[in-house]
């Protein structure tokens, strides 16, 4: 039952939004499974393919120029390395909001929506419905407080914006929960920072480097009791290294 | 739209609902004995070469943060409030804990920590009121109950289930004798775990040197994640395991953590007299008019077709949460009653408290990635009682100890205190301290309280049209003061291991049901020995509807310091040994009230 009330749901949640939405469960349909082990030759349950479309599929223009700001104020580049725009995080979470994660296919929508204690936690609609209500609206708040909107603002303003939206002192109406908003763009942000590759994020595992996760490397058995080593191979995703695919 | 209704089923001799790691255990003690099972699981069929294969196991944005193989709550949820006075709302994103969803349940993404807990832990209310007095029992409100059953009767089917999961672990209390490098605080158990530890990794092992140091007892955290290859009483084989640190909230691409899948299924398909229907959902327990029998169970297809299956013994074997859902929704017992205290179904539901404890250091790379579910070294000096509690305005304890679960970076990137949150001032600390981290995390056991409680909510439903499980539920002080204590212990050990800062995470404030804890719930559906305060008896049997069994974490009456699966097995073979031995002789009351 749960499995058709997700593809229900999906069919509805995803209309007109993206082909990326086929959900491909190996076995989609109940069964009566008697005296047999069943198992399916060749299907693996595997992630999409990368989206190697060019541009955002769910970002119009205004809003991919606050994402790309603010992004650019989270995780900034520099020698460290690479910042969430160099890493391709707008990418991701253009994705996401586009897919199935943006349509909420894992959040229960059913209303009334009164308004909750912090412990009660998220208590808005979809992820995608809450990017679109609130990016327009501290937009606004920056232009009615500062007279441009967040994109234009200089780096120190945008940081003293952010901050405010962090701490819940940003004035942005009664419809849009600028605190929560912020919790989830900084959980989206390192979420495509340090996500496997194939979300469109994390570009060229520079950000694993950066701190010295291998990545998808399955066996560390010759190396667990040299203990204070470096760990002595170069980040791995599910598709494995760029170099690798290049070879053919 | 009309409802189709299929065509009435054959009679089993019983049936399960659901099909995670304690419908497996049922399904395989019953059939061996000859029964008839037919098990109900609302997810579909999930197996290693289909479901999680390797690479694709290892992915941390799809399996825990898009929640891939667990409980999909836009179906079904609960609502959440800390206290009985105010307004419950929906758990509309997974957090603090996170059920399964498909065959294997949870059983498919957790850790493998497989612990017993300790005899005084089945005395909880007449031990501590016996060494510390009423007080000590009835702070709080607190409504703490003794298990019917003792450690001792118990111990044969913890060992079952740790010889079942080829649990790898050191031994420290062999038929009453201490044995060096393993827990000297447990009860005596009847032989050696069946495989070594794991081979240690650098963060435990420099926690384990500090803590003995400072007079502590540390030893190997049991894991049913394989030291070495691993065949079963059954006969079914799991592999080495490789230290992917992809263990909890995903599933083994390798054949190397236990699961029902790896530890029984292969066995258990094979047997004639066993029946799966996947993508079938239960809607609830059908009783005779006098609601003292259950007739079988009404179930929903994936077409929506409306069936019902009869039965001589329904057995409810979903999530707790779920099984206790099932007893209020099919009015099984009577509900609990916050107020007079009257009342049972639903009754002390508990939980854990956790905290944590980072030591930074410059110069030791300890290369956290490098992991396994259970994989670490632990202190039980503080658990349970095991340490004097005498003016510490707390009972109960928790352990403490350095594990290396895997450091996956979305969920795990350690930064030293006052670190921002953004910015380029987080990215420097992230990239300093990523591989120079030793957490050490502590795990207290909650004791139950008058207003922590389960319900059904008056609002909000699932999908199919049913309410919502309620939860009301806060940390007291009690916990909070129990917890501090265990924080201040590993931060003390935490100094003495040389690094260059330790920071303190203690739990604070009010429960919240957003960031993730532990999927330790517990009670609800209490085990007891009156059924004035008890939902089940000492096999797990409901006292007002005696075919009906619960076996879950929905029957501890209080939340012992430990991870719950271990004495959830050993309760479940517990209660399937009574129905074989007892109940199919003599089907009526074992127990009578």
């Amino acid at each position: 039952m749960s499995h058709s009330v997700s593809r229900r749901f999906a069919l509805l949640a995803g209309a007109g939004i993206s082909a990326f939405f086929a959900l491909r469960p190996v076995r989609a349909f109940g069964e009566t499974i008697r005296r047999r082990l069943p198992w399916s030759s060749g299907l693996t349950d595997r992630p999409e393919r990368p989206d190697e479309r060019p541009g955002y599929i769910f970002f119009s223009a205004s809003e991919a120029a606050f994402i790309e700001a603010a992004l650019a104020r989270l995780i900034p580049n520099d020698s460290t390395g690479p910042g969430a725009i160099e890493a391709n995080v707008p990418r991701f979470i253009d994705r996401q909001l586009g897919g199935p994660y943006g349509a909420g296919d894992h959040f229960y929508l059913e209303p009334p929506f009164p308004k909750g204690l912090p412990t009660q936690g998220w208590q808005a609609g979809t992820p995608a419905q809450v990017y679109r209500a609130a990016i327009p609206a501290i937009d606004g708040w920056s232009t009615a407080t500062r007279g441009r909107a967040f994109a234009a603002l200089d780096p120190a303003s945008q940081d003293e914006m952010l901050k405010a939206l962090e701490d819940g002192k940003a004035e942005l109406g009664s419809s849009t929960d600028g605190k929560a908003f912020f919790a989830l763009l900084l959980q989206n942000t390192i979420e495509g920072y340090f996500s496997d590759p194939i979300y469109g994020g994390n570009r060229d595992m520079e950000p694993w480097r950066m701190i010295g996760f291998p990545g998808a490397r399955y066996d560390f058995r010759p190396f667990v009791g040299r203990f204070g080593e470096a760990y002595n191979l170069p980040p791995v995703g599910l598709l494995g290294r760029p170099e690798w695919r290049s070879r053919g | 739209m009309a409802v189709t209704r299929l065509m009435p089923e054959p009679i089993v001799d019983v049936v399960l609902v659901g099909f995670g790691w304690t419908g497996a255990i049922m399904a395989e003690a019953l059939t061996a004995a000859g029964l008839n099972v037919l098990a109900f699981e609302r997810g579909g069929w999930r197996n290693t070469p289909n479901d999680f294969a390797l690479p694709f196991d290892q992915d941390e944005l799809r399996y825990f943060w898009r929640h891939h193989l667990f409980q999909n709550v836009a179906h079904t949820t609960l609502t959440f409030r800390n206290k009985p006075d105010q307004l419950a709302l929906p758990m509309r994103r997974l957090g603090s804990f996170l059920p399964g969803a498909g065959v294997g349940g949870g059983g498919v993404h957790w850790n493998g920590q497989v612990w017993r807990f300790l005899p005084s832990d089945f005395a909880a209310r007449s031990h501590n009121l016996q060494r510390y007095g009423a007080n000590a029992v009835n702070a709080d409100d607190m409504t703490i109950q003794d298990y019917p059953v003792t450690y001792a009767e118990l111990e044969p089917y913890y060992d079952k289930f740790e010889y079942l999961c080829g649990v790898s672990g050191k031994a420290g209390n062999l038929n009453g004798k201490v044995e060096p490098g393993g827990n000297p605080f447990e009860g005596a158990r009847s032989r050696e775990y069946p495989n070594p530890p794991l081979q240690m990794t650098y963060g435990p092992t420099l926690f384990a040197l500090a803590a003995e140091s400072l007079g502590y007892h540390p030893f190997p955290h049991p894991a049913a994640n394989m030291s070495r290859a691993y065949t079963n009483p059954l006969g079914v084989q799991l592999a080495q395991c490789t230290y992917c640190g992809f263990c909890e909230k995903f599933g083994c691409g390798n054949d190397s953590k236990s699961s029902p899948q790896t530890t029984i299924l292969p066995v258990l398909m094979s047997r004639p007299n066993f029946t799966l229907r996947t993508y079938c959902e239960v809607l609830k327990v059908e009783l005779t008019r006098d609601r003292r029998h259950a007739t079988g169970v009404s179930y929903v297809d994936e077409n929506g077709a409306l069936g019902f299956q009869p039965a001589s013994i329904v057995i409810l074997s979903a999530f707790m949460l779920e099984n206790v859902r099932q007893l209020l929704i099919s009015g099984i017992g009577v509900p609990y009653d916050p107020r007079t205290g009257k009342g049972t179904v639903g009754k002390n539901y508990s939980y854990q408290i956790v905290s944590s404890v980072n030591v930074f250091y410059d110069d030791k790379i300890t290369n956290p990635f490098i992991g396994a579910g259970a994989l670490g070294m632990i202190i039980d000096d503080f658990n349970g009682d095991n340490f004097d509690h005498t003016g510490l305005g707390f009972i109960g304890g928790g352990y403490l100890g350095a594990l290396n679960t895997g450091a996956r970076p979305i969920e795990t990137h350690p930064v030293p205190d006052k670190t921002p949150k953004w910015g380029a001032g987080f990215k420097r600390a992230i990239a300093a301290n990523y591989l120079k981290t030793v957490p050490i995390i502590t795990h207290g056991a909650v004791m139950s309280h008058r207003t922590n409680y389960l319900d059904l909510d008056p609002t909000w439903r699932d999908t199919l049209g049913r309410p919502l499980m309620r939860m009301t539920f806060d940390f007291t002080d009690n916990e909070h003061r129990m917890s501090d204590f265990l924080t201040d212990k590993a931060a003390a050990i935490g100094r003495s291991m040389g690094g260059r800062e330790v920071k303190e995470t203690k739990r604070s404030g009010a429960y919240d049901i957003s960031p993730y804890q532990t999927t330790h719930t517990t009670g609800g559906a209490i085990m007891g020995s009156d059924p004035k305060s008890s939902a089940l008896n000492r096999y797990l049997q409901s006292w007002d509807v005696p075919n009906v069994f619960v076996p879950g974490a929905n029957a501890f009456p209080q939340n012992a310091g430990y991870n719950p699966m271990g004495t959830v097995a050993a309760l479940s073979y517990h209660c399937a040994d009574a129905i074989v031995k007892q109940y199919v002789k003599a089907p009526g009351p074992l127990v009578q009230a």
